[in-house]
C-alpha cells in the first residue's frame, strides 16, 4: 500500500459554544480520492478548511505528506507556525471553493500565474507556459485572456481548478465544487475532476453528487454531527451502509 | 404536463403563438417591421424652458458690466496668477499623495489584528477629523511657539541633532503638513471603506494559494478596493484642491490669496474672484477627467463588456446623427438602426 498523504488525527474544532468537529479521523493515501458526504452543517467544510489551516484546530492534528500543518513539533510541544510558513505549506495543498473565488480584476491566465510567481518565485514566462498548458487540459485554452466574469460558472470553476493545479500541489481539496452551478454545467466540472482522479491526483472532495462518489471515490466518508460515522469503499458505504444515520441520509439524497 | 383546464380540444403542439384566432397577425418577413419611437412632449417642453433660462443667464454674464470681463482677461493669465495656480497645484499634489499614503497605512492599522495599532489609528482619525482644518493650519504655523527645536535622538533620551522648527518646515511645509494630516484622517476612512467592501472570499483564496501577505493586499485586495475608493477619493481630492484656499491665512501665495492681494490693491473684487473661480473650475474639470479614466482602468474585469469611452460614444453619436439624416424623409425608423445606436 502507498504512503498516507493526508492524515487527520482526532481533530476538534469549536466556534464559540458550538462544537463542529468532535474528534475526526481521516486518512487518505497518495493517489486516492476520498469523497466526503454528509448533511448540511455536519462539519464537512470545516474539516476541509482545517487541512490547509484556513481554520485552526482546537485539538488533534493534521499532517500532509508527513508534515504537520500549522505547527512544528519539538518533543511534546507544538509550536504555532508563523503566517509565512503556513502560507508556504498551503502552496502544497490546492483548495477549490464552492463559489470559485477567482480574482475578477485579473485575466484567466493572470489568475493562474499569480501564486506560482509570488509564492513559489517561479519565472513569469515559465509560469505562463504552465498556465496555458493547464488551461488546455481543462478545455479553456481559448479563454486565457478573458476576465472571469466573462465566463460561465462551469468555466470559472474549471479555471479555479487549473489555478489550484498551477502550484503542483500534493493534494487537492474540493468544497462542493459543483453546488453553485446550474445542473447542465455540473458535468463539465466533474469530468475535469474525474480526469484528475485517473491521473493519480490525491483528492478530498466534499460533494452531494452520489453518482460521482460511486464512480470516482476510492473511499467514501460519511460525516454527521462533527464525527465520521462510516467510511469505506463506495460499494460498502453507498450500497450497504452499516449505520442507521448513513441509511437515512442516503435515502434522502438518492 | 398539460396545464390547460379548458376543454382538451386543442391537441398538444397546436397552441403555438399566432395560431389562435385572437393572436395578433405576424407578417411573414420580420425585417419589414418598423418601430415608431415614443414622443416625449413633456420632456421637450421642460428642456425648452430650461434652455431659455440658461440663455438668459449666459446673456447677463456676457453683457452685464459688473463682471468687468476686460479686467478678467487682463489677469487670468498674468504671471502672478499662473504662479499662484502652480502653488495651489503643488499643495494639492503633496497633500494628496502624502495624505493618501498615511491614510492607507492608518486604514490597514485599523484593520490589523493588533489592538494597539487599531486604537492608535482610531484615535488619529478621531482627533484629526475633529479639528477644523483652518485651526490646525494656524497651529502648525505657530509650531515654533510650541516646540522651538525639533531633534533626532533616543525617545525620552539624549538628542543628537536638532534644528529650529520654523526654519525646517517653512510656511509651505507647515501648510503641506497641515493639509496632509487632515487629509490622512479622511483618506484612512475612504481606504478602509474600500477594503472592507472586497469580498472576504478573495482574501481566503489568496491565502489558500499561499500568496505572501503584502502581495495579497497590493495585488488582490487594493485593486479591487479601488473600485469603491476612487469615487470618494475623487471627491476628497477636489475638496482638497479647493480646501487649499484656506492656507491664505498663512499668507501663502496660492490662488485665492493672490486674487485677494490684487483686488486689495485695485479694488476690482468681482473680476478677480472670477479669475480664481475660473481656475478652480478648470483644475477640477481636469481632475474629473483624470478620475474617469483611472476609474475605468480599475473597472477591468468588473463588467462583461466595458462601456465605451465618452470619446467613442461621441463618435458613435455623430454617426447616428448622420444615419438619422439619411432617414429623415421617412417617418419611421427601421429596427436595424435602433439596434446600432445602442
Ligand atoms: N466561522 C464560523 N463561525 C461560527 N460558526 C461556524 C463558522 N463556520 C461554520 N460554522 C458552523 O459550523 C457548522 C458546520 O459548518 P460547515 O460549513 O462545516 O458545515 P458543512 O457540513 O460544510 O455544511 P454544508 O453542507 O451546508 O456546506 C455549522 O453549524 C456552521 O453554522
Ligand atoms: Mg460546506
Amino acid at each position: 500500500m502507498s504512503e498516507v498523504m493526508v492524515d487527520v488525527h482526532g481533530v476538534r474544532k469549536s466556534f464559540g459554544p458550538l462544537e463542529v468537529l468532535r474528534g475526526v479521523d481521516l486518512r487518505v493515501r497518495a493517489g486516492e480520492v476520498a469523497v466526503v458526504l454528509g448533511p448540511s452543517g455536519s462539519g464537512k467544510s470545516t474539516l476541509l478548511r482545517t487541512v490547509n489551516h484556513l481554520e485552526k484546530v482546537d485539538g488533534g492534528w493534521v499532517s500532509v505528506d508527513g508534515e504537520l500543518i500549522g505547527y512544528r513539533r519539538a518533543g511534546d510541544r507544538l509550536y504555532e507556525l508563523k503566517e509565512k510558513e503556513v502560507l508556504r505549506q498551503r502552496t502544497r495543498i490546492g483548495f477549490v471553493f464552492q463559489d470559485f473565488n477567482l480574482f475578477p480584476h485579473l485575466t484567466v491566465v493572470e489568475n493562474l500565474v499569480e501564486a506560482p510567481v509570488s509564492a513559489l518565485r517561479r519565472p513569469r514566462a515559465q509560469a505562463e507556459e504552465t498556465a496555458r498548458r493547464l488551461l488546455e487540459r481543462v478545455g479553456l485554452a481559448d479563454k486565457a485572456d478573458a476576465y472571469p466574469r466573462q465566463l460561465s460558472g462551469g468555466q470559472q470553476q474549471r479555471v479555479a481548478i487549473a489555478r489550484a493545479l498551477a502550484l503542483e500541489p500534493k493534494v487537492l481539496l474540493f468544497d462542493e465544487p459543483t453546488s453553485a452551478l446550474d445542473p447542465e454545467l455540473v458535468g463539465e466540472v466533474l469530468d475535469v475532476i474525474k480526469d484528475l482522479a485517473r491521473t493519480g491526483t490525491t483528492m478530498i472532495v466534499v460533494t452531494h453528487e452520489i453518482g460521482f462518489a460511486r464512480e470516482v471515490a476510492d473511499t467514501v466518508v460519511f460525516m454527521d454531527g462533527g464525527v465520521v460515522v462510516e467510511q469505506g469503499p463506495p460499494a460498502a458505504v453507498l450500497d450497504a451502509p452499516r449505520h442507521e444515520r448513513t441509511r437515512a441520509f442516503l435515502s434522502k439524497v438518492l | 404536463m398539460d396545464l390547460t383546464t379548458g376543454p382538451a380540444a386543442t391537441p398538444p403542439g397546436a397552441a403555438a403563438p399566432g395560431a389562435g384566432p385572437e393572436a395578433p397577425p405576424v407578417p411573414d418577413d420580420p425585417a419589414a417591421l418598423r418601430v415608431v419611437p415614443a414622443r416625449h412632449y413633456a420632456r421637450w417642453a421642460a428642456a425648452a424652458a430650461v434652455a431659455v433660462l440658461v440663455a438668459q443667464f449666459a446673456h447677463g454674464l456676457a453683457t452685464n458690466p459688473v463682471w468687468e470681463w476686460d479686467v478678467f482677461r487682463a489677469y487670468v493669465l498674468s504671471e502672478t496668477i499662473v504662479q499662484a495656480v502652480w502653488v495651489t497645484l503643488q499643495l494639492t499634489a503633496y497633500a494628496t499623495v502624502l495624505g493618501f499614503l498615511l491614510g492607507t497605512v492608518l486604514a490597514f492599522m485599523r484593520l490589523s489584528r493588533s489592538p494597539v495599532l487599531q486604537t492608535v489609528a482610531w484615535t488619529y482619525v478621531w482627533v484629526f477629523r475633529s479639528i477644523p482644518m483652518i485651526v490646525q493650519l494656524v497651529f502648525w504655523f505657530n509650531l515654533s511657539a510650541l516646540y522651538e527645536e525639533l531633534g533626532v535622538g533616543i525617545p525620552f533620551g539624549p538628542v543628537f541633532w536638532s534644528v529650529d522648527s520654523n526654519s525646517l518646515i517653512g510656511t509651505i511645509g507647515a501648510a503641506v503638513i497641515g493639509l496632509t494630516l487632515h487629509q490622512a484622517a479622511y483618506a484612512a476612512e475612504v481606504v478602509r471603506g474600500g477594503v472592507v467592501a472586497v469580498d472576504h472570499g478573495q482574501l481566503e483564496a489568496a491565502a489558500a494559494l499561499g500568496i505572501p501577505r503584502l502581495r495579497q493586499i497590493r495585488r488582490i485586495v487594493l485593486p479591487q478596493a479601488m473600485r469603491a475608493i476612487l469615487p470618494t477619493a475623487g471627491n476628497e481630492i477636489v475638496g482638497l484642491l479647493k480646501g487649499t484656499s484656506v492656507v491664505y491665512v498663512m499668507s501663502i501665495g496660492e490662488l485665492f490669496y493672490q486674487a485677494q492681494v490684487i483686488y486689495g490693491r485695485n479694488g476690482r473684487v468681482i473680476p478677480l474672484l472670477l479669475v480664481a473661480t475660473a481656475w478652480y473650475v478648470v483644475l477640477t474639470s481636469l481632475l474629473s477627467v483624470a478620475q474617469y479614466y483611472v476609474e475605468r482602468r480599475f473597472a477591468r474585469g468588473a463588467d462583461r463588456t466595458p462601456p465605451p469611452t465618452p470619446l467613442r460614444r461621441a463618435r458613435q453619436f455623430v454617426r447616428t446623427l448622420r444615419g438619422a439624416a439619411a432617414q429623415r424623409d421617412r417617418s419611421v425608423v427601421p429596427l436595424r438602426f435602433l439596434g446600432d445606436s445602442r
